[in-house]
């Protein structure tokens, strides 16, 4: 089957797939929004205290947590609405200076 | 099982990362959760009306979704929703499904897809009773053209087809109360939600709604940066002074009977809201203070209904 | 073993519907294709399908829930007329592109208004450019045969593209014939499951329908789309083939009648076809050559077959059942017009609109046509190319 890894602006009408269908999972984590980003959250992890609260709060998905603990952005995603920033009851996350 | 919000955020992603929805749209945070609402053991398919939610978590060949997944057009979700379900049920019964196999059936669509031009297909699809659960993230408005009113749009909302200008103090009607016309249906679940806290009122209702059997609905505050004009890091400031302003309150409806969800422990007055968002800000110039009094006035005279409802 | 019966064209379809035993039927009444669902519910009703059978609340709705049944792996279909198809306006061209084989009878009808409930082909032709293969019926038996012949083609892994299967309202739908209906079990036999690569309830893969397409994909969407429906020219062909081998019924894109040695000629479709070749009966009889051709096959259209047929003709009067609003022809004289184009000899031609929410036809009117079409032939002078025929007028 087809994969969207190997669908382009470049392939001939002959290779698209039928009906534009696609028949894998999450294939989204090929667009790297990262890019979009002009300020980038950053993560104090002295600060931070584990209870995850930012992480539902991500639009983006791009706070993993793993084993109830979270760790570093996934900044090739992270669109940096600054959400996670203000949701953190210890001031964990905050802008990095430019 | 109590909810844990480590346990929630252990579980494999359902809604991915790379969609193109704007950064600090709350959508995606509604459809992260609504995913882990489904039990991992158990698939989904997704109805998606048009929206900024179809344009940007499945632009070709780009799908956010972990779930199988379906967009036909703008008014018809409940209606692609019905389909699905009717298939599903006839491929079990026939074993082309296994028996043990459970696939949830979820539409989603925004207040437009929703409120407004999807509206007979999902009163169709509640009075037939198909089990499916129905989400609307209600932002207000049509976003996904440009912040145009819809049926959803508050009253004095300021939207880009009724503007606040010298002879204009922004929507003229309020609300429709969506949630009350599907309660009326007779729907066995139905309730509101927003996102706030630690998810749990979400989850938990997300999680009635879907394995309840029928056709249920969950209604999500899904604030718009864009078209609500507040920075996008202030989105829980705005759930969390809808929800104790009783501009939106958390209830639920089970097989008719109301419960209160939410109770502030002080009801703010609704201009703690209303000055959040750029949308208002015409109503706290000089000489439109009656505006915010005949917000309050429709906010208190609602909360009452409801809380006269309430067991 | 086939049987003899007398059905009408509604409940033909309803019983080839029966014997096929699609997974979902979404249905809203409108007349007059309402009793093809009506049937279909008696046979829910009576356990002789294992169909879901969906009282949806529009049509809109219907077409949208088989979109939905078909993407999660089901066959679907539903049945509907007139103001019901300009409903579905917008999820027709929806299946098209989503290559789902949605499988949708047509009772046709003319459109409003003034309301009227008897049958042109305002609705259907409207809806030619949507996507969907458009097969039509002079006769009940044709209704049948072409509705058991509608998965197989719609399904066809070079096709996928969703199929109207259409009679003529009232005229084919509620008048009743004797026409051979096939044993159960050779109809299931001939029309097979329905076995999709891909759908939304699969076990081992999602499935993402629907997405939005920018440009850099859009056309290839399209043009991979363009060359479905020129594949199903050749599926059609194949599968009518086979129901010949299995039923012995023929059927192709056209069917010719006297176009051998045919100088005038008519192009034609649905039951005014058996009109038509009546009155050329009659002409041949007199050593006139007149001929016609019917039109089964309106999407994929048949353009090659058409100039090929006419090709030794003089004159010839394409027959329009509805009205375009070009103030030049109805859709099937540009249709027609568009495949001689690039014949070197071509016949004069002209466009007659007729029959026009039910406006009788009959022979002495199909005469009147090849006098004119003969007069055309003597003098090389085409006259009024689109005029209207049968209204009352000053």
């Amino acid at each position: 089957m087809k994969q969207a890894k190997d669908i382009n602006e470049q392939i001939p009408w002959q290779e698209m797939t039928v009906g534009c269908e696609i028949y894998e999972p999450g294939t989204s984590r090929l667009t790297k929004t990262g890019e979009w980003r002009s300020k980038t959250p950053e993560w104090i992890e002295d600060k931070c205290k584990q209870c995850v609260l930012c992480a539902p709060f991500c639009p983006d998905a791009s706070i993993p947590v793993k084993d109830g603990k979270r760790s570093e952005f996934d900044y090739e995603h992270c669109k940096g609405c600054g959400i996670c920033i203000k949701v953190c009851p210890f001031d964990a996350i905050k802008w990095k200076e430019e | 099982m109590a909810y844990n919000l480590k346990e929630e955020m252990n579980k494999e992603e359902r809604f991915h990362a790379g969609h193109r929805l704007c950064a600090g749209c709350a959508a995606g945070i509604v459809c992260r959760a609504m995913m882990r609402a489904v039990n991992p053991e158990d698939k989904a398919v997704i109805c998606n009306a048009t929206g900024c939610l179809e344009v940007s978590s499945f632009q070709y060949p780009y799908t956010a979704w972990e779930d199988s997944y379906i967009h036909t057009a703008f008014e018809n979700a409940s209606a692609t929703a019905s389909g699905v379900e009717a298939a599903y049920n006839v491929l079990k019964r026939k074993g082309k499904i296994a028996e043990d196999k459970e696939i949830k059936i979820l539409a989603i669509g925004g207040d437009g897809g929703t409120y407004d031009i999807g509206f007979q297909s999902l009163s169709g699809a509640l009075e037939r009773g198909h089990d499916f659960t129905y989400f609307c993230y209600d932002n207000n408005a049509y976003m996904n053209t440009g912040t145009q009113r819809s049926s959803a749009t508050p009253r004095f909302a300021s939207a880009t087809t009724t503007p606040a200008g010298v002879e204009s103090v922004g929507k003229k009607q309020v609300q429709k109360d969506l949630t009350q016309i599907v309660v009326a249906h007779g729907s066995p679940y139905v309730a509101q939600t927003t996102l706030f806290g630690n998810m749990k009122d979400f989850h938990e209702k997300a999680h009635r709604a879907i394995y309840k059997k029928g056709a249920t609905f969950v209604n999500v505050l899904t604030p718009c940066p864009r078209g609500w004009q507040y920075p996008a890091e202030n989105l829980l400031e705005i759930t969390k002074a809808a929800i104790d302003t009783c501009v939106w309150p958390l209830y639920e409806v089970v097989e008719g009977e109301y419960r209160l969800t939410y109770e502030p422990k002080k009801k703010l007055p609704v201009e703690e809201f209303m000055r959040l968002q750029g949308r208002f800000n015409h109503c706290f110039k000089p000489g439109n203070e009656w505006t915010i009094e005949a917000a309050q006035e429709y906010v208190d005279k609602k909360w009452d209904e409801l809380l006269s409802k309430c067991v | 073993m086939s049987i003899r019966d007398r059905l009408s064209g509604n409940e033909a379809i309803a019983t080839a519907m029966r014997q096929i035993n699609p997974d979902v039927f979404a249905m809203f009444p409108i007349t007059p294709s309402t009793e093809i669902p009506q049937y279909f519910a008696q046979y829910v009703a009576d356990g002789k399908v294992d169909t879901e059978f969906i009282c949806v609340e529009s049509e809109h709705s219907a077409m949208s829930a088989c979109l939905g049944a078909e993407a999660a792996g089901g066959r679907a279909v539903t049945a509907t007329s007139s103001a019901g198809l300009s409903y579905m306006n917008e999820v027709l061209y929806v299946a098209g592109s989503l290559r789902l084989p949605v499988v949708l009878a047509v009772s046709c009808r003319a459109l409003t208004g003034p309301i009227n409930i008897n049958h042109d082909y305002s609705d259907s032709l409207a809806e030619r450019d949507s996507g969907f293969i458009q097969l039509y019926a002079e006769n009940n038996q044709e209704v049948y045969d072409n509705y058991l012949m509608a998965h197989r083609i719609a399904e066809h892994p070079d096709v996928r593209l969703p199929l109207m299967v259409c009679e003529d309202g009232f005229i084919t739908s509620h008048a009743i014939e004797n026409i051979e209906i096939e044993d159960d079990t050779a109809v299931k036999s001939f029309v097979g499951e329905y076995k999709p690569e891909n759908y939304l309830l699969k076990e081992e893969n999602p499935l993402a329908v629907g997405p939005y397409g920018v440009s850099g994909y859009y056309m290839e969407a399209r043009v991979a789309q363009a060359h479905a429906m020129i594949n199903a020219k050749r599926v059609i062909k194949e599968v009518a083939a086979d129901f010949e081998k299995t039923f012995g019924r023929h059927y192709d894109l056209i069917e010719e009648y006297h176009m051998d040695d045919a100088e005038i000629a008519m192009v034609i479709m649905g039951s005014s076809a058996g009109t038509a070749k009546a009155c050329v009966d009659e002409l041949r009889g007199q050593g006139i050559k007149a001929g016609l051709i019917k039109v089964r096959v309106i999407r994929p259209f048949p353009a090659e077959e058409i100039a090929a047929s006419l090709s030794g003709c003089k004159a010839v009067a394409i027959m329009d059942k509805s009205e375009g609003f070009s103030a030049c022809g109805g859709p099937l004289f540009a249709e027609c017009a568009g495949a001689c184009i690039n014949m070197d000899a071509r016949p004069k031609m002209i466009d007659i609109v007729y029959g026009l929410g039910g406006r009788d036809f009959t022979v002495a009117a199909a005469k009147s046509v090849y006098e004119r079409l003969g007069e055309i032939a003597r003098t090389g002078q085409t006259g009024p190319v689109y005029v209207h025929m049968g209204q009352r007028e000053v």
